[in-house]
């Protein structure tokens, strides 16, 4: 599992985060190189969301380092994470309800805006060239999602396979390097979750990206990702390849544990 | 883009239609001195509901101060047409300059909060400016400034109308104002999304509070006295009432908004012994049968004329 | 030093007054979030219903400490059948729509409060009647004093607290508030009656602050249509400052205030006094915005 620096894109050491006098992450260590697709699986509670929400700086670790694309990034705001290269959706869909399809996605590409606020009060011709070009690139992104005759809906009224799609497609329009997908699957039906699976797996490849997924069924992940992390109580319990992971004991025992 | 150009333009030519039609009536003698003070005083709330919108209604920061920076402005021009004969245009500007690093100033520990704590801490502030005010001798303690130039006239209060309501929608419907917006509808996922939350959230605040401040000093230019008084958190509430009496969040409502109510005022003025508890009944009886305000958070856009369907393909050949 | 002891028995008594009108803010506070911005004119409304339910039993000719006792009686049950009339009116309707159109009712309450006061009874102030003549005392032989009436004030402030805290924590009632000020939709599952307990809850804050309507005017000797703003707004702040939702927070918050006020305006700076409650305010709210005694409440991602 050793791998050169120069292949790493995320480089978690030991990181931990406690609420109070919970442990919700203790010292949790994992490293994804470029252009992998990583599964995250546990149980409920196992810190999964929680492990993300350090990642993108929701909060600050209490402790240990992440390294994104070389760079220490732990205790960074998110917006700085965001610009640095890691995008993410959320677990309970976190849209701008409000506004149309299109302006989610615009939203994105703001820290790409090559007009200045005051060009865009005056309106001078920067205004329009810079929010032609996003309009367009926004465009671009929903018509891969198959989301772009929608654009003017208003993203609160999309059903709901939708609204996770439109939230992928947001994400991926920050322009990340690493993308954090928190059960992207959730509440789908399974022709659903196939099709977003599928994807998934293509965006992966045109857009040369590097994807870490949480999921919360482990027969889902089996299938598309390179390797896959298991946590447990805020533990790592497990990591390898998904056949080894089927068969590691300690997996067995958490999930079924919980069953029991 | 072009569906917002034509109806930008639609817009422009309104505006000067209604400045053309009223300047007429006003040099015809058909509207009276009285109707012109009506006339600016409208405009002056328009200025201050339109600013407040962009704190209130397009960022979501609940803001129940906005007085605070309105009496900035009116202080900060009188001062300096009065001391210091600086012309009127320019005081204008500087008093909006001043507002907005009030607004700056408070609104960098203050915008962290949410909800009703943040309007908590800005009617603090509102009050806070009132009582500075009140207990500094320079500017005439509780008795204010009087002997202010009277130089606020309907072309110079309708062309700062103009020019706020104009710059403020540019602001709005660029990135950088869909970037409050965002704020506003998810702020953990406008944040995830690479928006700068704190420095948008002050931008918004700063922008409100500098036309606010030119808004004071178009004021106080326009009734000779001020006081700190006249700026106490009923004022701040008066503004909040014409933005969500509108409909929160639309710029045309905020417009609405303080027509309606500035015209009710003044309608009310003949009673004056029950003008508050109409205009309080009122108040009432529109938040529990409308909410929403009188046109809703989309408000009424020049859109409508503009009779082309909306393609974002437009955007990217105009 | 027996100059500060002074100005602190002072500022308890200005205190109390505060405390007492806090106690409703947080409560309403604490089970619909509602900053119910026409609880200051409940206290002037209190205030009033004191001032001639007092001059009524004194002219019939009862004692001193019997018409006392019934002017606070009567004052608190009226301003509770308002209280919750108030609620049932114009909050209830209100209950599932944003917080500014409710914060907009509530301070439009606040102004048909004040209004109607001052259409019905004049703005100028009114003489309060002085139920029971004042007298002070030396305190432990030195020059510090107090008056009867400071004494009536902690007295009253004391009982009516040791009755809020049984209500509270011992019956039914105080039981369903608790349980739905934590989770109301959980309350309601569980058979919990919450329209009645959220009345519950508006009756008891109006009658605490109709009882520090009575105090203020037996303290004051003044009252008017208006009076109940400034005092609203410094109570607003005491249950900010003590932790807003909780209740020994709103007392102790209440007593800080008044004292912290007392202290400023005896050292010649009572311009100020307004600024720095509000910037005390502010500051908590900057720096500990859960105030004293309160929860740190995080949003879920």
């Amino acid at each position: 599992m050793t791998a050169s620096t120069a292949e790493v894109l995320l480089d978690v050491q030991q990181a931990s985060r406690s609420f109070g006098g919970l442990k919700a992450l203790s010292e949790v260590s994992l490293h994804i190189n470029r252009g992998e697709l990583i599964g995250l699986i546990g149980p409920n509670g196992a810190g999964k969301t929680t492990l993300f929400n350090l990642l993108t700086g929701v909060y600050p670790p209490s402790s240990g380092s992440i390294i994104l694309n070389n760079e220490s990034v732990g205790g960074m705001k998110p917006f700085r994470i965001n610009r640095k290269g890691a995008a993410r959706t959320f677990q309970n869909i976190r849209l701008f309800t409000a506004m149309t399809v299109l302006d989610n996605v615009k939203i994105a590409f703001h820290q790409h805006a090559k007009h200045s606020m005051f060009t865009s009060m005056l309106r001078l011709p920067k205004h329009f060239s810079g929010e032609g070009e996003i309009t367009q690139k926004a465009m671009d992104i929903l018509k891969i999602f198959n989301l772009a005759d929608q654009f003017d809906e208003l993203a609160g009224n999309m059903s709901y396979g939708n609204q996770r799609r439109l939230e992928i497609a947001r994400a991926l329009a920050a322009g990340p390097k690493l993308l954090l997908l928190d059960e992207p699957a959730a509440g789908m039906n399974p022709n659903e979750t196939r099709d977003l699976m599928n994807l998934i797996a293509w965006i992966r490849e045109e857009f040369d990206l590097t994807i870490l997924l949480i999921e919360h069924d482990m027969s889902l992940v089996m299938g598309v990702c390179d390797r896959i992390y298991v946590l447990d109580r805020g533990m790592l319990i497990a990591d390898g390849s998904p056949l080894e992971i089927r068969n590691n004991p300690k997996v067995i025992e958490a999930y079924l544990g919980q069953e029991a | 883009m072009k569906k917002l150009n034509k109806s930008f333009w639609i817009g422009i030519v309104f505006a000067m239609v209604l400045y053309g039609v009223i300047q007429i009536l006003l040099t015809t003698g058909i509207f009276d001195d009285v109707m012109e003070s009506t006339l600016i005083l409208i405009c002056i709330n328009v200025m201050l509901a339109v600013s407040l919108n962009l704190i209130n209604g397009i960022t979501g920061q609940f803001s129940i101060g906005h007085a605070g920076f309105m009496s900035i402005g009116a202080y900060v021009s009188a001062i300096l047409t009065l001391n210091f004969d600086v012309p009127f245009v320019l005081a204008l500007v500087i008093s909006g300059l001043v507002a907005a690093l009030f607004g700056v100033l408070i609104g960098i520990p203050t915008l962290r909060l949410n909800g009703d704590y943040l309007a908590i801490a800005t009617l603090g502030f509102g009050e806070i400016i009132r009582i500075v005010l009140l207990n500094t001798e320079y500017v005439g303690g509780a008795s204010g400034l009087s002997g202010i130039p009277t130089q606020t006239t309907w072309t110079i209060m309708f062309l700062f109308t103009l020019v706020t309501v104009v710059v403020i929608n540019n602001f709005i419907n660029s990135s950088h104002g869909r970037a409050c917006i965002a704020i506003r509808e998810n702020e953990i996922a406008a944040e995830a999304m690479g928006i700068n939350t704190t420095l948008y959230k002050i931008i918004a605040f700063a922008l409100g509070a500098l036309f606010a401040g030119i808004a004071g000093g178009l004021s106080a230019h326009k009734f000779y006295v001020i006081n700190p008084g006249s700026f106490n958190f009923l004022k701040s509430f008066e503004i909040l009432v014409m933005v969500v009496l509108g409909g929160l969040g639309s710029t045309s409502g905020a417009i609405v908004g303080a027509i309606v109510l500035t015209v009710l005022f003044t309608v009310l003025q003949e009673y004056p012994e029950l003008r508050m508890i109409i205009y309080s009944a009122i108040l009432i009886l529109m938040m529990i049968f409308r909410p929403k305000g009188l046109l809703g958070s989309t408000g009424f856009s020049f859109k409508k004329f503009a009779k082309k369907e909306a393609k974002p393909s437009d955007s990217i050949n105009s | 030093m027996e100059y500060f002891i002074q100005q602190l028995i002072n500022g308890i008594s200005v205190g109390s007054i505060y405390a007492l009108i806090a106690l409703g803010y947080t409560m309403v506070y604490g089970i619909i979030k509602l900053i119910n911005f026409a609880h200051g004119d409940v206290f002037m409304v209190g205030s009033f219903i004191g001032l001639f339910s007092a001059k009524y039993f004194a002219s019939v000719g009862f004692p001193p400490v019997i018409v006392l006792i019934l002017s606070l009686v009567i004052s608190m049950t009226v301003s509770a059948l308002l209280g919750i009339t108030i609620e049932r009116l114009a909050y209830k309707p209100l209950r599932r729509a944003s917080r500014i159109a409710v914060l907009i009712t509530a301070i439009g309450v606040s102004f048909l409060l004040e209004y109607t006061g001052v259409y019905l009874l004049g703005p100028q102030a009114k003489g309060f009647p002085e139920i029971i003549n004042k007298h002070q005392f030396q305190l432990f032989g030195s020059s510090v004093q107090v008056d009867s009436n400071q004494m009536m004030t902690l007295g009253t402030t004391v009982v009516l607290m040791i009755i809020l805290q049984y209500i509270v924590h011992r019956t039914k009632i105080g039981k369903a508030m608790r349980a739905v000020s934590f989770d109301m939709e959980a309350a309601q599952l569980m058979g919990i009656n919450v329209d009645r307990t959220i009345s519950a809850t508006f009756a008891i804050g109006s009658a605490l602050a109709a009882a520090a309507g009575v105090i203020f005017g037996m303290t004051y000797n003044a009252v008017d249509p208006m009076m109940g703003v400034l005092p609203g707004l410094k109570a607003f702040v005491a249950a900010v400052l003590g932790g807003i939702g909780s209740i020994p927070g709103a007392l102790v918050g209440g007593l800080l205030l008044g004292t912290v006020e007392t202290e400023i305006s005896s050292l010649g700076y009572s311009s100020w006094r307004d600024g720095v409650a509000f910037a005390i305010l502010i500051l908590i709210l900057i720096f500990k915005p859960s105030g004293l005694f309160g929860k740190n409440v995080r949003e879920k991602v």
